[in-house]
């Protein structure tokens, strides 16, 4: 099984890096962005039977190391190969 | 007395706190490598300021599956005093050891200069030999020092009095322009629920001789020495 974890600063936390990227766009001439978000992604090879049992190990990997819960949240997509 | 250095690989101001507490301080010292399971019997411990893993994943992150965290956390639920610089200090939130956590810095900048910081609280072991309100010119250098909890987390550290440095200006001012990183509240250092853990971004070690621009960084590593050799805190407590 595929785990894809996203990972990203919380919506009330502050991200500079993201701010400054979006800055870029609009210097590249992208008004229409309006905002950017920086994040982490996590592709996890996980040797499971089912699509829950993956997202399990996938949930729990994200809460205990791949995402500090302080400060982000994550989002996790499950695919059979 | 005797203080325990460790040693993550990435550390790089490992030795720079060897020197002041064993060079300048005459104290006893001795390295700890992160694979070590012993602290070789020292009274305080540090944290040493760094890039521990090469901040893989996030600052700190890693270095709390460390061997030696073990015994740190131990040594502090003992009522050992532990102090993280920098680095040292982003290990310690990583490890839940203190509250919160860091944010990139709001400059997006790796910042390397002399910020001033106020002493907040003298009942702690690293801050028992200065005054309160007193400010320490003491350099930073780190590129992820903006300092971040939820706010509920803020009132109780502060409530609880467990801010301990603060940025402000020469003159002891907190304002937004003395914030050299954009943390919450002009926080610098915190101490933990028992106040023996303490962790600042500023690098004290870095400031115990005149020829390096200002020694007033001894004020917190003197304090620690008072506090293990003269049981100091315990009065202030």
């Amino acid at each position: 099984m595929r785990a894809r974890v996203f990972v990203t600063l919380k919506p009330s936390v502050f991200d500079p890096q993201g701010t400054t990227v979006a800055e870029a766009l609009h210097t590249l001439g992208y008004a229409a962005v309006r905002d950017v978000r920086q994040g982490k992604y996590f592709e996890l090879d996980i040797e499971a039977g089912t699509q829950d049992e993956a997202r399990r190990v996938a949930t729990e990997a994200a809460d205990r190391l791949l995402a500090n819960p302080v400060i982000e949240s994550y989002r996790i997509e499950i695919n059979a190969t | 007395m005797k203080f325990a250095v460790v040693v993550f690989p990435g550390s790089n101001c490992d030795h720079d706190a060897y020197h002041a507490v064993k060079h300048v301080l005459g104290q006893d010292a001795e390295f700890v490598w992160h694979r070590d399971a012993s602290l070789a019997d020292a009274d305080a411990v540090i944290l040493p300021g760094g890039f521990a893993h090469g901040d893989y994943l996030r600052t700190g992150a890693i270095a709390r599956f460390s061997p030696i965290m073990r015994e740190v956390r131990t040594f502090a639920d003992a009522g050992g005093p532990v102090l993280g610089i920098c680095n040292g200090f982003q290990v310690l939130l990583e490890a839940g050891l203190l509250p919160g956590a860091m944010l990139r810095n709001r400059s997006v900048r790796f910042q390397c200069e002399h910020v001033f910081v106020r002493v907040e609280q003298t009942d702690t072991p690293f801050t028992v030999g200065c005054h309160r309100g007193q400010t320490l010119k003491i350099p930073i250098a780190h590129g992820e020092g903006n300092y971040y909890a939820e706010p509920e987390t803020i009132e109780r550290l502060e409530r609880n009095r467990q801010v301990i440095f603060r940025y402000t200006s020469a003159t002891g001012d907190v304002t937004d322009e003395a914030n050299p990183n954009g943390s919450a509240n002009n926080i610098a250092g915190l101490c933990s629920d028992r106040r023996n853990v303490v962790g600042l971004m500023p690098h004290p070690e870095r400031a115990c001789e005149l020829q390096l621009g200002s020694a007033d960084g001894l004020a917190v590593l003197e304090s620690v020495v008072k506090y293990v050799t003269q049981g100091a805190v315990a009065a202030a407590r």
